[in-house]
């Protein structure tokens, strides 16, 4: 079987991405644990890797004023499509956090007075965790290019399970529908969207849909929270059927499943929460039979 | 007055506090700017009385003209252009511009490269709930396969006039559409919920804001006193709390449905009332 990536995603924060995908991390068999949300990764909190090999992650440049050769002609500014360049007490300067690095100011700058400086914008890891390979990367606050990062951590994921014959990546998503969502899915062959049954989450997931559609992959279903508004639950049904979407599960509002997270956990880590582990079982059974059946 | 309402993590509330903080506070107007995943229109169910395409730019290279030099591809920062001179082709990959205008600008023929708008999204203004006369919503729409709604953040940015009062709803992360959108406001309300998670992308947030020195506050949302994530989050950190929202199924099974979130029970309307004291207390001009 050649390497299967499989993608975990929702349009809306906080829909249950990342704790779906840390259970299933846990069942799968063959797979490295991919974290692809790096402006915010959460998920080194449930599989507490050990990292072995750590890289800085180099992004987009931002360019610099050298203030003893500026002449003050304003050209910079003018042609500045990013809002990054502002006059403050009668001297040009960049805002770093505006600036996209393209550097067009410095390539029309009359007496080559800016400069390119490249920034590290983060960093990103290979890990160990008591459930295989972890690749995952953490973007600095502020910092730009996340779809790169994105693109870099899924190589590096790519080349350890080539190297070690794995059959999945399983990647843990962004929210969103833009850059980074589309690195994540680039090169993907399935699409686990979580929702939940509120006006937003059927919102995003209409969103998000289209998204995946672009990339033409199978989308499976799964229903987080079903039973806290069933009307709206029904009304996300109809929209997957309509859309060919495969459900693969709803699980239910249980406060075991955010007790777990409060304790690093996930909800199938507890001996006594059986009920739970059948329920996540079931759905991790229903994709892998489904996936192997095609 | 500018008070932007983030959070870093997902589903933490961003959109549930401004949508509560515009029903509130009777002159403000909500924006969001959320503008990948936009919900506030969702509560707020506006009229949409305008409606303005947002356009980018994006280069047409006229083959009849090019000297296919190769110029504008050895220039383009995002590997958005490709030419190749044997064949006398020029390939251009839409989806990696960022319109940042430098192939037009190093072209040396004129009119080679001759910029065109390309519609990435919509910005839409209407009246809310709160039937004012004039228009209290504002929203960005990024078009389904953009890579960047950064751009239409900075042009609703610059479209929120000194005077007015604004609620922006962020958008999720902590990364450029983040700082976009509070880049120009006076005051951040951080909203968290008491989970590892939240926890963790909180002080993420509360690093850039820190960094972008801007005045902050937090609310905890979903606050069910259950853990003490909160209290030790707080041991570390030098933050001032505006109030909290607990976790309430009237007003969970509200928002599911997209009703008025501030009426949804008494204890929201309490909870609300609390949190817009202590926002008065930092902001006079509230």
């Amino acid at each position: 079987m050649s390497l299967k990536q499989i993608v975990v995603l929702s349009g809306k924060g906080g829909a249950g991405k990342t704790t779906l995908t840390a259970t299933l991390a846990k069942l799968f068999d063959s797979k490295v644990i991919v974290d692809t949300d790096v402006d915010a990764a959460d998920m080194f909190i449930l599989m507490k890797p050990k990292i072995r090999k750590k890289e800085k992650f180099k992004g987009k440049s931002v360019a610099k004023i050298n203030q003893d050769y500026c002449i003050k002609c304003g050209k910079c500014k003018e042609l500045c499509r990013f809002d990054a360049i502002n006059i403050i007490n009668d001297k040009y300067k960049i805002n770093e956090y505006m600036c996209d690095g393209c550097n067009l100011c410095e390539i029309a700058c009359p007496e080559n007075a800016i400069n390119m400086i490249p920034q590290i914008v983060g960093e990103w890891y290979i890990s160990e965790t008591k459930w295989g390979d972890m690749v995952h990367a953490k973007l600095y606050p502020g910092a730009e290019n996340s779809g790169n990062l994105v693109t870099m951590v899924k190589h590096q994921a790519k080349l350890i399970a080539e190297n070690k014959k794995k059959n999945f990546l399983l990647i843990d998503g962004p929210p969103g529908i833009g850059c980074p969502v589309n690195s994540s899915l680039s090169g993907a062959h399935y699409a686990v969207l979580v929702t939940e049954p509120t006006q937003s989450g059927l919102h995003d997931l209409k969103r998000i849909q289209q998204v995946s559609n672009h990339f033409d992959l199978d989308n499976y279903l799964v229903i987080n929270k079903y039973d806290i508004n069933i009307e709206m639950t029904n009304k996300i049904l109809e929209f997957a059927q309509d859309k060919n979407m495969k459900l693969i599960g709803k699980i239910p509002f249980d406060k075991r499943i955010v007790n777990a997270q409060v304790n690093l956990k996930t909800p199938i880590d507890f001996e006594e929460n059986e009920d739970l582990k059948k329920q996540f079982k079931e759905i991790y059974n229903k994709l892998i039979n489904d996936i192997e059946r095609e | 007055m500018k008070i932007a309402v983030a959070s870093g993590k997902g589903g933490t509330g961003k959109t549930t506090v401004s949508v509560l903080l515009y029903e509130y506070l009777d002159e403000y107007t909500y924006v969001d700017m959320d503008v990948e995943e936009p919900n506030g229109s969702i509560f707020i169910k506006p009229d949409i009385v305008k409606k303005e395409d947002f356009n980018k730019k994006i280069p047409n290279i006229n083959e009849n003209k090019c000297t296919f030099c190769g110029k504008c591809a050895d220039n383009c920062p995002y590997n958005a252009i490709s030419i190749i001179k044997n064949a006398e082709k020029s390939l251009f990959f839409e989806d990696l511009c960022m319109s940042c205008g430098v192939c037009s600008y190093v072209c040396p023929i004129e009119d080679a490269i001759i910029e065109e708008d390309k519609k990435i999204g919509v910005i839409n203004y209407g009246m809310g709930f709160k039937n004012s006369k004039s228009i209290d919503f504002i929203e960005g729409v990024l078009d389904i396969g953009e890579p960047s709604g950064v751009p239409i953040i900075n042009k609703i940015n610059k479209k929120l006039t000194g005077g007015e009062k604004y609620i922006l709803d962020s958008p999720p992360g902590t990364t450029c559409p983040t700082v976009a959108t509070i880049e120009k406001v006076d005051y951040v309300v951080l909203v968290t919920e008491p989970t590892p998670f939240g926890i963790n992308d909180l002080e993420l947030t509360l690093e850039i804001v820190e960094e972008m020195d801007k005045p902050h506050g937090l609310v905890v949302n979903k606050d069910n006193e259950d853990n003490d994530l909160i209290e030790k989050f707080l041991k570390n950190h030098d933050i001032n709390i505006l109030g909290s929202i607990p976790y309430d199924e009237d007003f969970a099974r509200s928002y599911s449905k997209g009703e008025s979130l501030l009426h949804s029970s008494k204890n929201i309307e309490s909870s609300v009332e609390k949190i817009i004291k202590n926002l008065k207390k930092e902001n006079e001009e509230l």
